[in-house]
């Protein structure tokens, strides 16, 4: 069960201004069903540039109708120049937190506010910028690109809370690790390009991963692995337990570990036994 | 407010009468089962008698029965055994909808050079067995089929697949967590290798499980230790709660008759009501061939968590297959298998009823769920009242 704070609660069983809004001069729409959640958000600006009425709809979880509700009172009556500062933080915060599970909430509101502002301005309503990442979701490169830059996150998982990209079959996740990467590279001009490993980061990373992946997995087994050694793209390694005795053990080698190596650590990496 | 528990597939009230068994072996009768002198040995009696209790429920003989921690356990160790006695064999087939225990083991097991074959559903939720027959081959250390689908309710043709296994000479399991206390299960008739059970979902105590091994059935134990369980599971044994898991088998075996009966229509009562009341609702699952106390039921244009908690106001206890409730994004793997469009998935809920439900708290049920659904429905942007079909 998820802790919610009292105030989403409250916001969920009471939500305010639920509805659709006749004389809206600007809506925002969000998700989709598919994923699970979706917004619709209507305001109603006046000659001054203020916002003097607003209504939404939510299709989704407790969090979402709070999220939602919460951003109606938090933008009633105010300029849209302020209104616009809103982020999904200060939705969560207003809200007395959210689960960082459903931090996404939080984004889906920020999202709809500044659609519905666009829609006002008439700023063409163009398609999210960039290309898609996540294919299950629908979320591009620069929409991650964003939410790492505002939330500061550091993982997929993060971005994943955020902005639902990964959280479907997981195909993106090295392309989302990618743009985590290259954000805290910068500053200066991004070049998109392979990631290359420098040595010390490769020989960390192949630590790593022998000791989280391939170590446990052997010991299932009765077996262990110890590194010996890397030279240049060669790791040598020494199978210990059932391995070392075990007739299959090259194919534990070339199937197993070197495979899991070169997926996790650098495609052109090749592991050889030291007796 | 009194609580309606309507999440029996997620865990079960622990019967008074369980409780009233095991009690004095939480306290005077402490010692333990496998001492030489009559303290211990009175206790190792009640273990007996629990072992004989739980094979008359699924027709066994006692010494076949070994209690585990729980149907997880006994899910791993059935595999792990059937695995380790064929170590040339590199295939298993299971199906899509399986429970974590299964699916998970077996995920893991494919990175670990096994060949998994996962045999798809219908969109009533029955498993495609011809796809499961044509996946047979003499490369299969294994095949593992749930008895009973923990989600739908629907339930599998056990002794027909398990005699295809049989007659290519392929370990067969059944993880009948879900089917065992709520429909015959009768491992002689079903003829099957190995079984799971767990304790709490028949209304004994959490941490208690039990594997079914046919005698003569290749096996290598998971937990090595102590000769306890004829050396085929190490460990000092829970003993109060094999002892209430033996009074809960007992009780549950005695229900399987009127007891299921009256579930059943109680289960009935509950559908109809609720398809009546709230439009464009729809059914999950087989409604003929099913669980007598399950009902999965989605109610399109709302999402699951939402309902869960509007009803959570009520204390109506019941769980969904949202994705919001999962932890994960994806709603359930199981509505997904059977083709359950990601809007339907998103707004399923499940009841599961036991023997302790009341025509009263079905009624109660059936008078708040319907306006939950319309206030969520009316915050919804994609429901418009009677237009919806044609979306």
């Amino acid at each position: 069960m998820w802790e919610y704070t009292d105030k989403v609660k409250e916001h969920f069983i009471n939500p305010k201004n639920v509805g659709e809004l006749p004389d809206a001069n600007g809506i925002g729409e969000v998700g989709s069903m598919a994923c699970g959640d979706a917004l619709k958000l209507y305001i109603k600006v006046d000659e001054n540039d203020r916002i003097v009425d607003v209504k939404f709809q939510t299709f989704g979880c407790a969090s979402a109708i709070a999220s939602s509700s919460a951003l109606t009172e938090m933008i009633m009556g105010k300029p849209l120049v302020e209104a616009e500062k809103i982020t999904n933080d200060d939705i969560a915060d207003y809200l007395g937190g959210l689960p960082k599970e459903k931090m996404h909430c939080s984004v889906l509101g920020k999202d709809a506010l500044k659609k519905a502002i666009e829609d006002y301005r008439g700023v063409a309503a163009a398609g999210p910028e960039g290309e898609i990442v996540c294919e299950c979701f629908g979320v591009t490169d620069k929409q991650i690109e964003e939410a790492v830059s505002e939330n500061h996150l550091k993982t997929i998982e993060d971005v994943t809370n955020y902005i639902k990209a990964g959280g479907g079959c997981g195909n993106c996740h090295e392309k989302i690790q990618e743009i985590i990467d290259t954000f805290y590279k910068k500053p200066g001009v991004i070049v998109p390009k392979p990631r290359k490993l420098t040595n010390i980061a490769k020989i960390k990373l192949i630590e790593d991963t022998l000791d989280r992946e391939i170590k446990p997995a052997l010991m299932q087994d009765g077996g262990n692995i110890e590194l010996v050694d890397i030279d240049g793209d060669v790791v040598f390694v020494k199978l210990k337990g059932t391995c070392a005795t075990c007739s299959a053990s090259q194919l534990t080698l070339k199937n197993y570990v070197e495979i899991k190596l070169r997926e996790l650590v650098a495609p052109g990496l090749v592991v050889e036994e030291v007796k | 407010m009194d609580v309606v528990y309507m999440d029996n597939n997620a865990t079960t009230a622990v019967a008074p009468e369980v409780k009233d068994e095991m009690l004095p072996f939480m306290t005077e009768y402490y010692g333990n089962p496998s001492s030489m002198h009559t303290f211990g040995g009175q206790v190792g009696r009640k273990i007996v008698e629990a072992r004989e209790r739980v094979a008359q429920l699924i027709n066994a003989d006692p010494s076949e029965v070994i209690f585990t921690s729980c149907g997880t356990e006994s899910d791993n160790t059935a595999i792990r055994a059937a695995l380790a006695s064929n170590p040339d064999k590199k295939h298993i087939i299971t199906t899509r909808v399986e429970h974590p225990a299964i699916k998970n083991l077996c995920e893991n097991l494919e990175k670990k050079h096994y060949h998994v074959t996962w045999v798809p559903v219908d969109k009533k939720g029955n498993l495609d067995c011809d796809y499961l027959y044509d996946h047979l081959t003499d490369d299969t250390a294994l095949v593992s089929v749930m008895w009973a689908n923990n989600e739908t309710g629907v339930v599998f043709p056990i002794a027909e697949i398990s005699r295809h296994a049989r007659e290519r000479g392929i370990v067969f399991h059944t993880d009948a967590v879900q089917a065992a206390g709520k429909v015959s299960v009768d491992v002689k008739a079903a003829e099957v290798d190995m079984l799971s059970m767990s304790g709490h979902k028949i209304h004994a105590l959490k941490g208690v499980g039990v594997l079914y091994i046919r005698k003569g059935t290749k096996f290598s134990p998971f937990m090595i230790g102590g000769h306890q369980e004829q050396g085929r599971r190490g460990g000092t044994e829970n003993v109060a709660s094999i002892i209430g898991l033996g009074k809960a088998a007992q009780m549950a075996k005695a229900h399987l008759g009127a007891g299921m009966e009256q579930v059943k229509s109680l289960r009935d009562r509950l559908e109809q009501g609720l398809l009546k009341s709230i439009p464009n609702t729809i059914l999950n699952g087989d409604k003929q061939n099913r669980l007598p106390n399950t009902l999965n039921l989605s109610f399109e244009y709302v999402e699951g968590e939402a309902i869960l908690l509007m009803m959570d106001k009520y204390s109506i206890c019941a769980s969904s297959g949202s994705a919001c409730t999962s932890g994960s994004l994806e709603p359930s793997h199981v509505l997904r298998a059977m083709g359950v469009p990601f809007t339907a998935a998103h707004g399923s809920i499940r009841f599961s009823l036991s023997v302790y439900n009341t025509e009263k708290e079905v009624d109660f049920v059936i008078e708040k769920l319907p306006p939950i659904i319309a206030k969520l429905r009316q915050m919804s942007p994609f429901w418009k009242e009677g237009t919806c079909r044609a979306q």
